[in-house]
């Protein structure tokens, strides 16, 4: 065959979300800080108008406090009324297929007895995953929401937490520059959804619908299938619904919750090779321009590039690692009169295993956790690269939670390399000290914390070693992995793996709230204490951060600090899996 | 206090000039006094009205928004590229269909329910270490409801073979002896629908080239000669072999 030019899918996948995220971020940066004579004027008259339905006639000033305040206040709004919709979704007009409550879903338990109707805490685990950004999805999309769920619900969280990450990210960094204010909540989350991602996802849907992506709110319809008797059915429903509305912002805001169970592997939510490329070019291009945007509005390009580079050395190296591992043959197919080509199961032929790979490597490095793949079914190779992205949780991750999250290794970086020579550490002109370290190391600890002892819990117990799907290690990857994925806010999973019970639901719920609200508010933290300290005038002995000594420094730590607590579980996970299955 | 007193109050504190880049004072945070009530409600009162705000602008004026120009000028995609013959839904280009019929090209295995169960959409979910999906399951006999059989990549490439009348050592190829994620993929590989030739021409009693051009021409990709690889879409090729079929048995059959 020689070569072929599917090989070239990483290099499209990589170069496209590359090359936007630069006029992107630029664009950001004009309309998400505008200068203080142009607030209020122009195009940026729409925003504000939706901040004076709110009672707002000017931006407010905000220090750090009040802005963590307002971020609570509006998720716990979030909380309680996306509670009612999904609990009461039966009593709520466009619901064609007539489904029921959500809450009504039930479960089968470990002994295999159906327990119907009696799971609230499904609805629980959905409302924690979708207002913390993540999209964990223990039910089924087409199976078991309305589509006044699925837009009233989903579609609007979708919008909205990804929008309040950002936000936060604006206020970090007019803190990090020594602003009088960190800005106001609610105007830069009205900002960003006018400015960024209403009309991304306007352009972006109507492309997917004309690659053949439905978005209707017609019901399901039933089809006379060709031959009937083989798969024992007179007639095939074909679900649809309005699912470009929610691919679209499903991809672009970083979110991943499926209009279908399988994710972008279901037809309908990735008809063909290009929605493929759009869709894992909309993976990761608002995390990189939003870099993009933090050197801008720092003033500082070239420490926004040693982020972004790291960033990105991680993303080509795991891609590069997941691609290798999955176009090997599965062990499945090991030693049979099969082509022995790469694993296809789990895959669709239209988007074969290259992509697949690829797309498993970046939707897990930024929080997205949309899917084209079934990552159970993964060589474990690859599937490790999927879990280490989860578990470092800094390449590229979730829109402003990624670089909230790498802030906490740069203060760690900064630090240790003060430590090496000598001298207190400053981070853009600004001294760190205990506490703020402190809150960096918290951050950084809880992480770990909650996966490994989570992981530990769960494989010891029946409450998760009777829910695995596969035997050996790789039951204990899908424990692992949906840890990571939760406390990751990245929402993929080993699906294998029998989620939907009432332990698992309420030991992932709260993961994903302490995945999300404490490693967004401690950055918040810190950064209010930077703004409030002196500028200490840079020196020859000054440590650069905009520099290739400190990329090296900041990878490094990341690898320590990071990969290192993992290294154990990882070896009794996928690491085990892989020895396991190469035969002497 | 009223709401109206609220508002007063935000006003003032906004009303300052914002001096964005002026350097700060040392001087302490006159906004960290404690907590009183009626910060609480200041607090609430945006988050509260922000909710109905932004989700029907989001959850309601966008997918709006969005289905009118959809249906305007894709009306095809946007109801789900559904096929209708003699007026009535057979399937849709999309979603693949199982089918077992000899004549037909026959689509990947599925884990989609009894197989191409668009209600039941799914990948197996198996490790490939899993000893299942190598060699497959049985029926297990104290669960006469459930059928728990599962034919494994060692049954799923013999069974390949045998169809098609391949010798036992033939390599079949891979997507014809896995699941896809959704169950649903409506494409197999040209490797796969190549193999199937011999046999749907001897059953439809038709030239092995005629069936070749037809599976050329419902061959896709890689599109634009470097995105994705060749594929050879199921549904529409069996249906355009019925549509054949008809063809030669009307009253003047086309030249073969």
């Amino acid at each position: 065959m020689g070569f072929n030019l599917a090989w070239l899918h990483p290099f499209w996948a990589l170069g496209l979300p590359i090359a936007l995220s630069f006029p992107i971020g630029w664009s950001m940066f004009r309309s998400l800080d505008p200068a203080p004579d142009r607030v209020g004027r122009g195009l940026d008259a729409l925003p504000m108008f939706l901040c004076r339905l709110l009672g707002r006639r000017k931006p407010a000033e905000m220090d750090w406090k009040r802005y963590a305040l307002a971020f609570l206040a509006f998720n716990m709004a979030l909380f309680v009324l996306t509670f009612g919709l999904l609990y009461a979704q039966q009593y709520l007009p466009l619901n064609p297929d007539g489904k029921g409550s959500l809450g009504a879903l039930g479960y089968k338990d470990a002994a295999g007895v159906d327990h119907p109707g009696a799971d609230t805490g499904v609805v629980f685990n959905t409302i924690c995953s979708f207002v913390t950004n993540t999209n964990l999805q223990h039910y089924s999309g087409e199976q078991h929401l309305s589509y006044f769920s699925q837009m009233g619900g989903i579609v609007w969280l979708q919008f909205v937490t990804p929008a309040a990450g950002l936000a936060v990210m604006l206020a970090v960094i007019r803190g990090l520059r020594g602003d009088k204010t960190m800005g106001d909540f609610y105007v830069d989350l009205m900002r960003i959804l006018v400015f960024v991602f209403l009309p991304l996802c306007v352009i972006l849907a109507l492309v997917l619908v004309a690659n053949g992506m439905p978005m209707t709110f017609e019901g399901a319809v039933k089809a006379s299938p060709l031959d009937g008797a083989a798969a024992k059915m007179d007639t095939q429903t074909i679900c649809r619904g309005p699912v470009a509305a929610l691919a679209a912002v499903k991809q672009i805001g970083t979110n991943g919750g499926g209009f279908f169970g399988p994710n972008s592997a279901h037809p309908y939510e990735n008809p063909s090779v290009w929605s493929n490329l759009i869709e894992i070019t909309e993976i990761v291009v608002l995390p990189m321009a939003s870099l993009v945007m933090l050197g801008l509005m720092l003033k500082n390009r070239a420490h926004a590039a040693v982020i972004y580079g790291a960033m990105l050395a991680f993303l080509v190296v795991g891609v590069v690692l997941a691609v290798h591992y999955e176009v090997q043959p599965s062990a499945a197919t090991e030693n049979l009169a099969v082509v022995q080509g790469p694993n296809m199961e789990g895959k669709e032929v239209r988007a074969g295993a290259i992509s697949g790979a690829t797309w498993a490597a970046m939707t897990t490095a930024t929080s997205n956790g949309s899917v084209n793949s079934m990552h159970d079914s993964l060589n474990p190779i690859a599937g490790m690269v999927a879990m280490s992205n989860l578990m470092l949780n800094v390449v590229f991750s979730g829109i402003g939670a990624g670089f909230l999250n790498m802030l906490m290794y740069i203060i760690v970086a900064v630090f240790l390399a003060g430590l090496m020579v000598g001298r207190t550490p400053e981070y853009l002109g600004k001294k760190v000290e205990a506490k703020e370290v402190k809150l960096a190391m918290m951050a950084i600890l809880l992480h770990p914390l909650l996966i490994l002892a989570g992981a530990g819990l769960f494989a010891a117990t029946d409450w998760g070693a009777k829910t695995t799907a596969n035997p050996g290690p790789h039951g204990f990857s899908e424990i692992l992995y949906e840890f990571s994925s939760a406390c990751a806010n990245n929402g993929s999973g080993f699906e294998g793996l029998g989620d939907n019970t009432p332990a698992w639901n309420v030991a992932t719920g709260f993961v994903l709230l302490m995945g999300r609200f404490p490693p967004i508010l401690l950055p918040l933290a810190l950064a209010g204490c930077l703004a409030t300290k002196k500028l200490v005038p840079q020196t020859a002995g000054t440590l650069k951060t905009d520099n290739l000594t400190f990329f090296g420094m900041l990878v490094g730590t990341v690898l320590l600090v990071g990969a290192l607590s993992f290294m154990p579980a990882l070896v009794l996970g996928p690491v085990a899996d892989h020895l396991m299955a190469m035969k002497p | 206090m009223t709401a109206s007193d609220e508002t007063a109050s935000e006003v003032d504190r906004a009303g300052e000039p914002l001096a964005l880049s002026a350097t700060r004072s040392n001087s302490t945070d006159p906004r960290s006094h404690p907590m009183t009530r009626s910060r609480w409600r200041k607090q609430l009162r945006p988050a509260l009205l922000s909710v109905p705000l932004l989700s029907i602008v989001t959850g309601l004026i966008f997918p709006i928004a969005l289905a009118v120009p959809a249906r305007l000028f894709f009306p095809g995609q946007s109801r789900g590229s559904l096929i209708v013959r003699d007026g009535e839904v057979v399937g849709s280009r999309l979603i693949g269909q199982s089918s077992k019929r000899p004549g037909d090209f026959h689509p990947r295995p599925s884990a989609a329910g009894g197989g191409y169960d668009a209600l039941a959409s799914g990948g197996t979910n198996l490790g490939p270490a899993n000893p299942k999906l190598r060699d497959g399951a049985s029926d297990d006999p104290a669960t006469p409801t459930v059928d728990e059989s599962f034919a494994g990549v060692r049954q799923l490439a013999s069974e390949f073979r045998l169809e098609n009348g391949l010798p036992t050592t033939f390599p079949v190829p891979i997507d014809a002896v896995t699941r896809s994620g959704s169950g649903l993929d409506p494409h197999i590989s040209v490797a796969n629908a190549t193999l199937q030739i011999a046999r749907v021409a001897r059953e439809r009693k038709l030239s092995q080239e005629r069936v070749r051009r037809l599976v050329q021409e419902y061959t896709f990709g890689p599109q634009l000669g470097f995105l994705g690889s060749a594929r050879v879409s199921v549904l529409e090729l069996n249906l355009a072999l019925d549509d054949l079929a008809l063809a030669v048995s009307s009253p003047s059959p086309a030249s073969p």
